[in-house]
């Protein structure tokens, strides 16, 4: 690598089934949202490119595909949530007019019909009143809101695949609830491929099928969702797990805090990421990286002292 | 009920912003930020405030410390009346009570270092001379561990969770019985959460200190506090124990709230009643008559539309403001 440059991801694999969701979790800055951005092929270039790697959408690569082809599975294929409402909305159209022109465009509708689909789309994701709101611009809806009109754009396409990249990070948790019950049945009843992207592993034991625990640009561990919370195997994601206040637990319990701060991604040195902040860290893990295995059925870990991580911390 | 442990008494605060139209900044409206308002503090403990955006959490705060000066109500500070008191004596009572801010990236001035930061307020009040201050101010990087020697570096040049402790530093620097602290982990990862959380804990019990902790995120607001008291459109609805409130949730919207938290832990979370409350918080402009939650209530009945429930303590240290408790 040259001077400047860094590894947002590095060397990530993971795969999704159809009707099945699966999370991507990580504190910030550890590549979650450019993992998301190469899948749609939207990482900003100059300065981002993909250096390698596959990603296979129905047997086809969409790295390999024309730009043209691109732009066709983008509207009317993979849907995603965007993590900024407001950056994604086109402030000078009411939501009707959004909404029946992505309609028109991708799915091909007339004029009529992509209003009445507009209107079903709306009154889909919850917005009360959804006749009138429809005549609005997207300055007029509060957060919640704007993030339920996100989520009907997300869906206009009737996607195979929906990515949302921290779709409700800024709403209130009555409000999350909702978003992610819509989104929940949707894969439900229409079979939609869900990749939700978050740093709340509380959203993600609710919601999910399987978890991807990411640092630093490198997958860590990967496993069904209840053996992640039951049984996890990477320090880091027991770690997390135990540094969490839960409302089920008495609350004295003390927090186990992971110390020290993740790195910086320009500055990564060789071998393990976590391994500064690790209580488990042996000389091995500072200088090399542990590839990903697999430990049990669906389980991949990628650390040299999983075998140990159920003495360090014990998750109930 | 006036006990001798009471450190803050808040009786009936209101606090309402006028909404304003035209050249001449007419009052057309109010927002009823902060709607008759009461509850005690103990000396010691730590007392939770939550809700959802924009129910009054952060106003109630300010009110408290007089950085907004209330419409109506009392707030005594160890039996001093705040509301009816103003410039020296104020400033002086001031010193007493501090507030941690959210964003720990917008309330830290980048023109100036943190050990000045952390070190203004004594220089403010003429509280040290010109060699206790270096010491001081080391010592004030240390009780919230960090390391003295980074007191010649700018903001930017920390990391969001240092930043929030130089925060913490700066608002102990006047030793106050009182903080209030706005959300001071919700922009945090969540690694750095915990720590912040226990740091936060370790000073309270080293140095006797008393805390309003406010945040939306439930599971924070209950660790971390004694007693927590649940705020819709601007009203108290329910004020109880930290573990009571998990147990045994009285008011509606406070079911509908602890049971949107998902846990993390799939076994439990799925053995748990789900109560979906529908539709979003109306303005507090114009709140809906009777009790506010009316609207999105599931167990809604015929007078809640026409009268305001008032807060009732149900069983002991347990208060509720609900027609049906
Ligand atoms: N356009 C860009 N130019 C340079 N660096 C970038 C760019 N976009 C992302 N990065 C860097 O890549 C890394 C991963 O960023 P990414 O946005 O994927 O993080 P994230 O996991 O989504 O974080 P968050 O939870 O804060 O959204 C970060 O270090 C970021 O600074
Ligand atoms: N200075 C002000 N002028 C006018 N209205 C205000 C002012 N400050 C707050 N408000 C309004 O008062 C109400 C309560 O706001 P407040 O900031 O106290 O809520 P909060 O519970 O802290 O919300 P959040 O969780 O979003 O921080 C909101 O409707 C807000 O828009
Ligand atoms: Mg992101
Ligand atoms: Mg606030």
């Amino acid at each position: 690598m040259s001077e400047g440059e860094l590894k947002a991801v590095d060397g990530l694999s993971y795969n999704v089934k159809k009707g099945e969701s699966v999370a991507i979790v990580g504190e910030s800055a550890c590549g979650k949202s450019v993992s998301a951005l190469s899948i749609m092929r939207l990482i900003p270039y100059p300065p981002g490119i993909i250096v390698g790697g596959e990603i296979i959408f129905k047997g086809q690569d969409l790295l390999k595909v024309s730009e043209t082809e691109m732009r066709h599975i983008r509207g009317n294929r993979i849907g995603m949530i965007f993590q900024e409402p407001m950056t994604s909305l086109n402030p000078v159209l009411t939501i009707e007019l959004q909404l029946s022109e992505t309609l028109q465009l991708h799915r091909g509708l007339d004029k009529n019909a992509a209003g009445e689909e507009a209107s079903k789309l709306i009154k889909l994701v919850g917005i009360p009143d959804a006749a009138k709101r429809a005549k609005n611009y997207p300055h007029q809806f509060s957060g919640g809101m704007q993030q339920r009109i996100m989520i009907a754009m997300g869906l206009s396409c009737n996607p195979e695949l929906l990515i949302c990249d921290e779709p409700t990070t800024s709403v209130d948790v009555t409000v999350q609830a909702q978003l992610l019950e819509i989104i929940d049945n949707l894969r439900t009843q229409f079979g939609t491929a869900v990749i939700l992207i978050t740093h709340n592993l509380g959203i993600v034991a609710r919601y999910v099928d399987r978890v991807n625990v990411m640092y630093a640009g490198k997958m860590m561990e990967s496993a069904p969702t209840d053996v992640i919370y039951s049984e996890p195997r990477h320090p880091y994601t027991a770690g997390l797990l135990a540094s969490v206040p839960r409302l089920d637990l008495p609350r004295k319990r003390k927090l186990q805090v992971i110390p020290g701060l993740p790195p910086n991604l320009a500055r990564l040195v060789p071998g393990c990421p976590f391994f500064p902040r690790c209580k488990l860290a042996i000389e091995k893990c500072r200088q090399e990286m542990p590839q990903l295995e697999e430990i049990g059925p669906e389980h991949r870990v990628a650390c040299y002292r999983s075998a140990d991580v159920k003495e360090l911390v014990r998750v109930d | 009920m006036a006990e001798d442990n009471v450190l803050v008494d808040v009786q009936g605060l209101t606090m309402y912003f006028p909404v304003t139209a035209g050249v001449f900044r007419r009052k057309v409206a109010e927002v009823r930020a902060v709607d008759d308002v009461s509850f005690q503090i103990k000396k010691g403990e730590t007392f939770g405030l939550v809700g959802e955006s924009g129910c009054g959490k952060t106003t109630t705060g300010r009110a408290i410390l007089q950085l907004y000066r209330p419409t109506a109500g009392k707030v005594f500070f160890e039996k001093n009346d705040l509301c009816k008191i103003g410039g020296e004596e104020l400033r002086r009572s001031r010193r007493n009570m501090q507030l941690i801010f959210q964003d720990p990236y917008a309330s830290l001035d980048p023109r100036m270092t943190a050990g000045n930061i952390i070190g203004e307020p004594l220089r403010v009040h003429g509280l040290v001379k010109g060699s206790e201050f270096q010491e001081q101010v080391a010592e004030l990087f240390k009780l919230v561990e960090l390391e003295p020697r980074m007191a010649d570096r700018f903001p930017h040049e920390f990391s969001g969770g240092q930043r929030q402790r130089i925060g913490i530093a700066r608002a102990l620097a006047l030793r106050p019985k009182l903080i209030v602290c706005d959300e001071p982990v919700s922009a945090l990862d969540v690694s750095i959460q915990a720590q912040i959380i226990m740091l936060l804990e370790r000073l309270r019990e080293e140095l006797g200190l008393t805390y309003i902790f406010i945040a939306h995120d439930l599971s924070v607001v209950r660790y971390i506090s004694d007693r927590v008291a649940v705020m819709y459109l601007g009203k108290i609805v329910e004020i109880t124990g930290s573990d009571e409130l998990y147990d045994n949730p009285m008011h509606p919207y406070t079911q509908g709230l602890l049971s949107a938290v998902p846990i993390p832990n799939p076994r439990v979370d799925r053995q748990r009643k789900r109560i979906l409350l529908t539709g979003d918080v109306p303005s507090p402009v114009n709140p809906p008559p009777g009790c506010h939650f009316n609207p999105r209530c599931f167990a809604v009945k015929a007078g809640c539309k026409e009268a305001e429930p008032e807060l009732k303590e149900v069983t002991k240290g347990h208060w509720v403001a609900c027609h049906r408790a």
